[in-house]
């Protein structure tokens, strides 16, 4: 028997890459009146589905995803957040 | 010398490349669909720029898995050359030819202009044309250029003196104002360790047909046709 799996992902820069976009957005939010925000820092938010035998087989088989397609691990960090949703 | 352009769902410089190869140096050139695999009759391959896969997740990404980037991988590990322009070089990142990666304009903005770029050295088949230290002028075309590698790796690839090109002022000086997209020591053009992989942002493609005005460019391509001989 096998388990479907809701996988959230969250992708992020490394700290030391810059962000000149999350720059920006603190900019607006101190335009905004928020002048303290102190850094804003911008990522990626995935949400696959998968079937799998058990977490463990999960887990693996969405590290190799993350390292080679969801996230550049040159320049980015990832975090991965798993719920069973059924069991197949 | 038979130079063959990939051709992503997305690409739009290819045709450019093959003006130059075929057009103006009347060399064999064939279009490569993303989906082939056959590179056996190819000298040459060209990662051209362009936006494959419209830049999803991030650019050059989901190119990398294309079938026909399986061949240029194996194609680049036998030692053959590859040159990939713009996209094309945040490809070959992606896909591990190459050390480091390119992340978004320090200023945010899409850049397309015209810069000075300092030749490095002139002793590998792609520069031999140029002088070492010579100034050029080449086009620029993007939005995500600045390049980027953690210090240990960038620490070895200025020890293996692996980039071909960097962004300058007119006198070849690296002032912090020339630096167009925030690159790592101005980087932007790199070599693989051997030598046979260059990856590039600016388009020498765009400097080659005097039609457009300028030509420093042409050298690059003509350099490549001096080299064959050497490697067979």
């Amino acid at each position: 028997m096998s388990q479907k799996f809701q996988a959230q992902i969250y992708v992020t820069l490394r700290p030391s890459v810059l962000d000149p976009a999350g720059t920006a957005v603190q900019s607006g939010l101190a335009h905004m009146g928020y002048s303290n925000v102190e850094q804003v820092r911008i990522g990626k938010y995935v949400e696959l589905s998968l079937t799998a035998e058990n977490e463990t087989t999960a887990r693996e088989q969405l590290d190799v995803i993350c390292d080679q397609l969801l996230a550049n691990p040159v320049i980015e960090n990832y975090r991965i957040e798993l719920q069973v949703l059924a069991q197949v | 010398m038979k130079f063959g352009v990939l051709v992503f769902p997305g690409s739009n410089c290819d045709r450019d490349i093959v003006w130059v190869t075929q057009g103006l140096l009347n060399q064999p050139t064939r279009m490569i669909w993303h989906e082939d695999s056959d590179l056996s009759d190819i000298d040459v391959v060209v990662v051209p720029g362009g936006f494959s896969y419209g830049d999803y997740l991030r650019c050059g990404a989901i190119a990398r898995f294309s079938p026909v980037m399986r061949s240029t991988i194996e194609h680049a590990n036998a030692g053959k050359l590859v040159l990939g322009i713009c996209n094309g070089f945040q490809v070959l990142t992606e896909a591990g030819l190459l050390p480091g990666a390119l992340v978004r304009n320090r200023d945010l903005h899409f850049i397309c202009d015209r810069v000075p770029l300092r030749v490095e050295r002139n002793d590998l088949i792609w520069t031999q044309n140029y002088e070492k230290g010579q100034v050029i002028e080449i086009p620029i075309a993007h939005g995500e250029g600045s390049y980027y590698a953690d210090a240990d790796t960038l620490k070895s690839i200025e020890d293996n003196n692996q980039v071909l090109f960097r962004y300058c002022d007119p006198s070849g000086n690296l002032t912090s104002e020339s630096n167009p997209n925030g690159s790592l020591n101005h980087i932007a053009g790199i070599c693989n360790r051997q030598g046979n992989v260059l990856g590039m942002m600016p388009h020498p493609e765009r400097a080659s047909d005097r039609k457009l005005g300028c030509v420093d460019g042409l050298a690059l391509f003509e350099s490549i046709l001096k080299a064959v001989p050497a490697l067979v």
